[in-house]
């Protein structure tokens, strides 16, 4: 009645179970590649991160350096902090790096983009990022546009 | 006027009592003494009943609702020039929404129909009648095994549905629609979180197969022992098990996924 057949489709399919879990873990969420080395957290004050939310990515040079992990507001300042981690395998940003947020096509999400500067000081774990550039907010930019537009007349 | 209030009355005072009964049997099954061994070994031989025997038609409507998702994917998201994004669209779509919801409305077909009417055929032939009189308890020899087996079954049926999904959309983007490999699985891996997505889709299907498999096992418990019985709690496992599946998705997408 309990054959070893049976015994041995069940182990199967349990085993191809496991399999396709590690195949998701692997392949699909990509769960290997991040923090191989670690990481270190950077941190960045905009004036304005309209659109930004976590999980965002970080790039320099259009490569993915690292993930946006906290948006938080500062009282004393009026300006929003946000937190980055940076995977070790990128550790050599110069003190006078900047930051600005970017859009990804037309539509696309929002992203911070690093460009190093030309300090021989390296930033590191917990630093503070104060040149940076905010995001482009929509409204702001028409409204510029239709005010520079009614004083020109 | 009186009549019908009343009737509202009586099937809600109905409802209320078959919760009841459904939660009795449940804890009386999962709960209490008994012997370990013997019960893995038939929980095994229904793993092989509701797992084993559910794979063929799990993997072919996977492989076809990734293609599907894949295919339609490619021809909205190549209006917008961004057909790059067709791994994250499918790989999302099938890790936190489909991936569990569809593999159990199949289970709900596939095993949960069986399982009512193979407990409601051991009722009606007064099979578990003889096992009470020969001092077995039934719903620990007939119920529980079949219950865990559920359980165990579908998050598993949930991993291969999802996983071969992905396969399918990869096949249909990449190799025949021209995505190319790498960004398709590149974005993919950039935008599927683990613990966010995969994580979280299977907390979803443990509660599906909890659902599901506990309608199934009550349906065919609790039903009246003719023939005619056994029909109507079959249709009812299947209506009801779909319905509770569809709407325990949308709370649990509320909670998981609802502030992003």
């Amino acid at each position: 009645m309990y054959s070893r057949r049976l015994e041995l489709s069940v182990g199967a399919f349990v085993l191809l179970g496991a399999l396709c879990l590690a195949f998701l873990a692997l392949e699909v969420s990509g769960l290997a590649s991040t923090g191989d080395n670690g990481t270190y957290r950077l941190s960045a004050r905009f004036d304005n991160v309209a659109g930004l939310t976590t999980r965002a990515k970080v790039s320099a040079a259009g490569v993915t350096v690292g993930r946006v992990v906290g948006i938080r507001y500062d009282k004393a300042t009026a300006a929003a902090i946000v937190d980055m981690e940076i995977s070790q395998d990128f550790a050599e940003f110069s003190e006078d790096t900047s930051a600005s947020i970017l859009t990804a096509g037309l539509l696309g999400e929002k992203y911070i983009g690093l460009s190093t500067g030309g300090d021989p000081n390296n930033l590191a774990d917990g630093d503070m990022i104060y040149d940076t550039q905010s995001a482009i907010v929509l409204e702001e930019l028409i409204g510029k546009f239709l005010l520079n537009m009614s004083s020109e007349k | 006027m009186i009549d019908w209030i009343a009737g509202v009355g009586r099937s809600t005072l109905s409802q209320v009592s078959d919760l009841g009964r459904a939660s009795l049997m449940l804890m009386q099954a999962i709960f209490g003494r008994s012997n370990v061994g013997v019960y893995a070994r038939l929980t095994v031989d229904q793993i092989y009943a509701v797992g084993v025997l559910s794979l063929s038609i799990i993997i072919v409507s996977g492989l076809f609702i990734g293609m599907v998702l894949g295919l339609q994917g490619y021809t909205i998201l190549t209006d917008y020039g961004s057909e790059q994004a067709l791994g994250q669209m499918v790989a999302l779509s099938l890790t936190r929404e489909l991936g569990p919801v569809v593999t159990a409305l199949l289970f709900a077909g596939r095993a949960g129909s069986a399982l009512t009417a193979e407990i409601g055929l051991m009722k009606a032939t007064e099979q578990l009648a003889s096992l009470e009189m020969i001092g077995v308890d039934p719903l620990r020899r007939v119920v529980a095994p079949r219950f865990w087996a559920g359980v165990i079954s579908l998050p598993i049926l949930s991993l291969i549905f999802v996983s071969v999904g992905c396969l399918g959309g990869a096949l249909v983007g990449v190799s025949w629609l021209g995505v190319d490999s790498g960004s398709f699985w590149a974005n993919m891996q950039a935008s599927v979180d683990f613990f966010d997505d995969v994580f979280n889709g299977m907390i979803k299907s443990v509660v599906f197969a909890i659902v599901v498999t506990w309608i199934a096992v009550y349906q065919g418990y609790d039903l009246v022992p003719t023939s005619e019985g056994i029909a109507r709690a079959t249709t009812k496992t299947v209506v009801y098990a779909s319905l509770a599946v569809l709407g325990l998705d949308f709370f649990l997408t509320a909670v998981m996924f609802g502030e992003i």
